[in-house]
């Protein structure tokens, strides 16, 4: 291979490590001294973007040179610096003490907030950024022309490494950020004004997520995806350096600038698979990163399912439920009994979600992937074998649960947010694949004519058939959760020292939990897949997981029926306020952050909770 | 044959030497007190026998067989059961689901996936509650229960895997004085008249002198002294390096780390 053509590929490398680099670094400090996951930290990032591109250009017309060019980046992150101060005191400085899960998804119902913003400020169209004055010139090396700005991108990684190192080392603010994020509770005990550091922090990390953004503009027009797109990168990248720590995130930056660079030669069309399965790699041979250390926050953490006695009367309201939706299509109209199936399969997907976060207490968010690999694995046994529905359906499920089992054996290995993480991206490799493999599960477009056999093809049969297969894997669900096996789980959560102790193997457990959650989840998206007739690689997507985790939230953790509860209240209330508004991620956003500060029980916990107080 | 016999056991974090060579043994029936002030290694030492640290040298045998690199789940099934520093039971469940999860995976039942757990093997766990008296307790949520009484329930999920050896990591901290001795008779009935050997480590010494049949001194990871109870509070070594002088014996809470 030609020489100048390596060199070429790994200074784009390293000029997609210094951004990357610039960008997760913000994170990995924010986490290591609020313990936050901060999933809109690709907002601020995004942010960034928009505010350079639109900023930029005036300050070029008003004095055309290269100081108004980095004056105007300097300033965008600043912007974004501000930002961060304000999320910090009106938002996470609520939820330091809330269990991880609320705080992924508070921080992820600002994302979808700041989706809708961004339209709203900067308008719906990409925005590209002016080029750099005085770098506007390619070089030439050995014989190719390289962009100027990328070797200032690629001098821009050590010098933002070189400066955070300083701050951190010589600075009393970087003491006690680096303190913190070796014992918070220490520096609690010390005095130190814990307000002031960690808003500090957020600014500093916001900042520098709002500086990656910027330095985008010339090379990327900013655009409404670029939140999701760094995230999963940025959560990579802190994830395979080690949570918290800055020299792990330069390295990881870098190794995964090169595989980038480079992957495309061995898997020229997915070079996410590569990137997560390197992910996958690090995780398995070292479960807390590179430079990472073991995170000593235990279980206590998990909230869930806990025991209440049987009450007969839920039985009675059991079967007056299914019998008033039994009888639905006497009364219902097309449109409604669509909804209705819909809901009915949202509530088995949130359904099967519980059994590991209500149950095992093991944050999954990437729950899509289970979804979606059922939907495909329904439409693909239809388009390539011509499997007919009844074949189709427990192909789905089966490829879910294999796919359960395969992704439950690495992450089990793990626990808290690496977990969370961890599905997260094994949901990605998964939407990467059937985004980019398109001979077989054709790409952006997916799979048309997966349509249900002859005789349920009507609206009615489908939504009876429908209900009939969400209550019988629920009520083996509910056989589960109240069996040793579900009770094994919650000991698992509840203290792994004492369930080990009693000779329970964690792991083992989990695993099968995976796998049967999987399975269940398979079948909801087989069934969603029929619905629709068609499949694409949304269903795999980050959205249809926080979906799955909203409608948990809204009905209630705690609750064993909450989620089916959720899964119905969700989707109405997309139903009629989606078609009302352009507003609607806004809109559920700020709920799923209200829902997180005010009322964290959710919908029948709240109920049950009052029931029990009355009591 | 000797029921627990520890063999020139070590352990070292970094640079630290948490345990050297230590060797001991532990009879059926016999209750032993592992003491030592803060940092002698007291739990580094527990936690090899209990299987949830791996020791760098050196070997635990239960009965004659070789337990050292098992994990703590297959010491459970070969008759070791613990309870905890900090007490740790399932708070989402009742105070009898704790025992008959217990009970449930000593039978290899945790993997069913049908019938209710909460039918399970009550009658057994309710008479395992009754032994450590809180039977009266049985459907309460664990989460509401006092302390004290969440240490009981922890004695009463070690005692439902019919354990040989038990292990008792400062099985009164957090209680108050009357419940500690209560908690201490109730053991030794139990471990007299089961067979269990008891090993435990504790920092209060009326508990110590009181229920111990035999003590061993750990200091810097070494074991300095072994013996009765009246030999030890004699011994001038324990005294010099332990206790620092004569009133330390009645207030040991003055100790410190050498």
């Amino acid at each position: 291979m030609d020489p100048s053509f390596l060199v070429i590929q790994a200074l784009n490398g390293l000029a997609s490590a210094s951004s990357l680099f610039i960008t997760a670094c913000g994170l990995t400090i924010v986490f290591g001294v609020t313990r936050i996951v901060n999933f809109a930290h690709g907002s601020l990032y995004m942010i960034g973007a928009y505010t350079a591109a639109t900023l930029v250009p005036r300050l070029l017309e008003l004095s055309f040179g290269p100081v108004s060019f980095w004056a105007g980046i300097l300033v965008s992150a600043l912007i974004v610096g501000i930002i961060g101060v304000l999320i910090e005191v009106l938002l996470l400085r609520r939820i330091y003490g809330a269990p991880e899960l609320f705080q992924l998804l508070a921080t992820f119902g600002l994302v979808l907030v700041v989706q809708d913003l961004v339209v709203q400020v900067f308008g719906p169209q990409d925005i590209l950024g002016p080029r750099a004055p005085g770098l506007r010139a390619p070089v030439e090396i050995l014989g190719r022309r390289f962009p100027s700005y990328e070797l200032v991108l690629i001098a821009a990684g050590p010098v933002v490494l070189g400066l955070v190192w300083l701050l951190l080392r010589r600075t009393r603010f970087g003491v006690l950020v680096r303190a913190a994020t070796q014992d918070r509770d220490m520096i609690a005990a010390l005095g130190v004004n814990q307000a002031i550091l960690f808003t500090g922090t957020l600014f500093l990390g916001a900042f520098l997520a709002g500086l990656g953004g910027a330095l985008q503009i010339p090379r990327v027009a900013a655009n409404t995806g670029m939140d999701l797109a760094i995230i999963a990168e940025a959560f990579v990248v802190t994830v395979v350096g080690g949570m918290g720590s800055v020299t792990g995130a330069f390295l990881a930056a870098l190794i995964i600038g090169q595989l980038q660079a480079f992957g495309i030669l061995i898997f020229p069309k997915s070079t996410l698979v590569v990137v997560f399965l390197l992910m996958a790699v690090v995780l398995a041979i070292r479960p807390n990163g590179l430079f990472g250390r073991p995170e000593t926050v235990g279980g206590t953490h998990a909230v869930g399912i806990a025991s209440h006695k049987p009450r007969s009367s839920n039985w009675i309201l059991g079967l007056a439920a299914i019998a008033a939706l039994a009888c639905l299509p006497l009364a219902a109209d097309a449109y409604l009994l669509k909804v209705a199936t819909e809901i009915l399969i949202f509530a088995l997907f949130a359904f099967s979600l519980q059994l590991l976060i209500g149950v095992g207490g093991l944050v999954s968010f990437g729950h899509a992937a289970f979804f979606g690999l059922g939907a495909y694995g329904a439409a693909l046994a239809v388009k390539w074998l011509g499997a007919p529905m009844e074949a189709a359906l427990p192909a789905g499920l089966v490829l879910a649960g294999t796919g359960a089992a395969l992704i439950g054996a690495f992450v089990v290995r793990l626990s808290g947010i690496y977990l969370a993480m961890m599905t997260l991206a094994a949901a990605q490799i998964l939407y990467a694949v059937a985004f980019q493999w398109v001979e077989v599960t054709g790409g952006d477009n997916g799979i048309v004519g997966v349509w249900p056999s002859a005789w349920a093809s009507g609206q009615v049969p489908y939504y009876l058939m429908t209900l009939g297969l969400t209550v019988v894997a629920v009520f083996l669900l509910v056989r589960i959760i109240n069996a040793p096996f579900g009770y094994a789980l919650r000991a698992a959560r509840d203290s792994e020292p004492r369930a080990e102790s009693i000779g329970i193997n964690l792991r083992q457990h989990r695993w099968l939990a995976f796998m049967i959650s999987g399975a269940a989840a398979g079948l909801s998206g087989g069934l969603y897949a029929f619905s629709r007739g068609s499949v694409d690689p949304g269903l795999l997507g980050i959205p249809t997981s926080v979906d799955a985790l909203t409608m948990l939230l809204l009905g209630g953790i705690q609750t064993v029926m909450g989620p089916l509860v959720g899964a119905g209240v969700l989707h109405f209330l997309r139903d009629q306020i989606m078609p009302l508004t352009s507003l609607w991620r806004l809109f559920l956003g700020l709920s799923i952050i209200a829902m997180v500060l005010l009322f964290p029980r959710g919908l029948v916990g709240t109920v049950q909770h009052w029931r029990e107080e009355r009591a | 044959m000797t029921l627990l016999a520890v063999q020139s056991l070590s352990k070292s974090f970094g640079g630290v030497v948490a345990a050297q060579d230590v060797d001991f043994a532990l009879e059926r029936g016999e209750m032993l007190a592992l003491i030592g002030p803060n940092g002698a290694g007291k739990s580094t030492v527990f936690n090899m026998i209990g299987g949830q640290l791996r020791s760098d040298h050196g070997q635990v045998l239960l009965d004659g067989q070789d337990i050292t690199a098992i994990s703590p789940q297959a010491r459970f099934r070969r008759g070791v059961g613990r309870t905890f520093q900090v007490a740790q039971a399932f708070l989402s469940m009742s105070v009898a689901e704790n025992v008959q999860m217990a009970l449930v995976s000593r039978a290899r039942e945790s993997r069913a996936l049908w019938s209710p757990a909460r039918k399970r093997h009550r009658e057994e766990a309710l008479m395992l509650l009754d032994r450590v008296g809180m039977a009266d307790a049985a459907d309460r949520p664990c989460s509401a229960l006092a302390y004290g009484d969440v240490k009981r329930v922890e004695l009463a999920i070690a005692l439902a895997g019919q354990p040989k050896l038990l292990l008792m990591d400062e099985p009164t901290a957090g209680m108050a004085p009357r419940e500690r001795a209560a908690l201490m008779d109730l053991t030794a009935s139990i471990a007299a008249s089961e067979g269990i050997g008891v090993l435990f480590t504790e920092h209060d010494m009326d508990v110590v002198f009181g229920h111990a049949g035999r003590v061993l001194v750990l200091l810097r990871g070494r074991i300095i002294a072994s013996g009765a109870p009246d030999e030890i509070r004699s011994n001038p070594d324990v005294q010099q390096a332990y206790l620092g002088d004569d009133h330390a014996l009645a207030q040991p809470t003055g100790a410190e780390a050498p």
